[in-house]
């Protein structure tokens, strides 16, 4: 299992293909996106790579959180994840992943947080019918009818679907074809739409339901840290 | 939205590489030579007819285009960096008061007649003589 990445959203647009097709496209930006830290099973029981996106100010990094990114030589992150790999395709700490991580044409499974929609109807938050347009039917068109049975059960159900708060969840959107990548800006280029608003955090791993080509980097593509490669990976052995 | 705006700059760039694009707008004749696929090779097929409305900004452009074929009306949209354009040619600019023309679908015959635009200021004259070859 190669380590996923984590991307910002930064839109839609659309790229035309040499047969004059048009594919609709996310743009997700890896802006400086490095590896914080090794979880391991010697240490932590399980084996993971955390990494971080973005820059955050020293002054809302919490004293804590700033002696783990300077154990890791790496600037603050906004924000952070662990992506779960295998052991030898651990990626050295301070490494940055640069965006031909992924091969165009791939697949990706793509996570981020849904667009908020407040408090939605029964319509709206799970495809319920309504009511009829006419037929006696006032005020309630868009209701979402009933709710139970009768003196037996004499209860509505629990989890019976209902009207609620709408959105702001984790969705994941599976098998996302990867259509172009940009590694001197960091772009990957999704076909499709991807789950959540622009300027959100998206994880973005290998599909699960498709096989990894062949030409896919392993353990994955990296910059090495800046500092003098050597030293920074036996210090992130240390870590580990 | 920068980083999108590049993008597309850059993609209009590529596609716009060997294509002209007249100047046209709703009210003009166009003729739009498409790339028609027949199994393996590729022919040019030109379809002409009344550009009733352009659409959208950047790569996102698009225009429509009425004809009347064997009295019925046949209405296409092409987006304007389509490679599947072969080029575009400006046949004659109409006189209209609209950006979009739409009610020329409610119109048969002579009403649905356009007044052809004829350019007095000394900068349009050129481009109105270019128009008509």
């Amino acid at each position: 299992m190669r380590s996923g990445v984590i991307a910002q959203k930064v839109g839609m647009t659309r790229v035309f293909t040499d047969a004059g097709e048009h594919v609709p496209v996310t743009v997700l930006k890896l802006d400086s996106c490095q590896v914080v830290a090794h979880r391991t099973v010697d240490t932590n029981g399980y084996t993971a790579l955390q990494i971080g996106i973005g820059k955050a100010k020293v002054k809302n990094v919490s004293k804590a959180e700033r002696g783990r990114f300077a154990v890791a030589t790496v600037e603050p992150k906004k924000k952070l994840a662990e992506f779960r790999v295998d052991p030898q395709h651990l990626i050295p700490v301070g490494a940055e992943i640069t965006a031909d991580h992924f091969v165009v044409g791939q697949f990706v499974d793509v996570t981020g947080t849904s667009t908020g929609k407040g408090f939605a109807g029964g319509m709206k938050r799970w495809n319920f019918g309504g009511l009829r347009a006419s037929h006696g039917v006032s005020v309630s068109h868009r209701s979402i009818g009933s709710t139970g049975g009768r003196q037996d059960p004499g209860k509505t159900f629990k989890n019976k679907k209902m009207p609620g708060h709408l959105g702001v969840e984790r969705v994941t959107t599976q098998n996302l074809r990867i259509v172009q990548t940009d590694v001197e800006r960091g772009l990957i280029l999704v076909e499709g739409a991807v789950p959540g608003v622009s300027g959100g955090w998206i994880l973005v791993r290998d599909a699960v339901k498709r096989k990894l080509p062949k030409e896919a980097p392993l353990p994955g593509a990296f910059r090495e840290p800046k500092s003098a490669a050597v030293p920074a990976q036996a210090e992130g052995q240390e870590n580990a | 939205m920068n980083i999108i705006e590049a993008l597309d700059k850059e993609q209009i760039a590529k596609l716009s590489e060997n294509r002209e694009f007249p100047d046209f707008e709703a009210g003009d004749t166009v003729q739009v030579n498409v790339k028609v696929k027949e199994g393996e090779r590729t022919r040019v097929q030109a379809y002409e007819g009344v550009c009733i409305a352009r659409d959208g900004g950047g790569i996102n452009q698009s225009f429509t285009v009425r004809k009347i074929s064997y009295g019925e009306g046949v209405e296409r949209v092409f987006p304007l960096y389509s490679p599947n354009i072969d080029s575009i040619k400006l046949v004659r600019r109409g006189k209209v008061r609209r950006a979009k023309l739409y009610y020329l679908r409610d119109r048969r015959g002579k009403s649905a007649r356009i007044a052809e635009r004829v350019d007095r200021s000394p900068k349009g004259k050129g481009a109105a003589a270019t128009a008509a070859e």
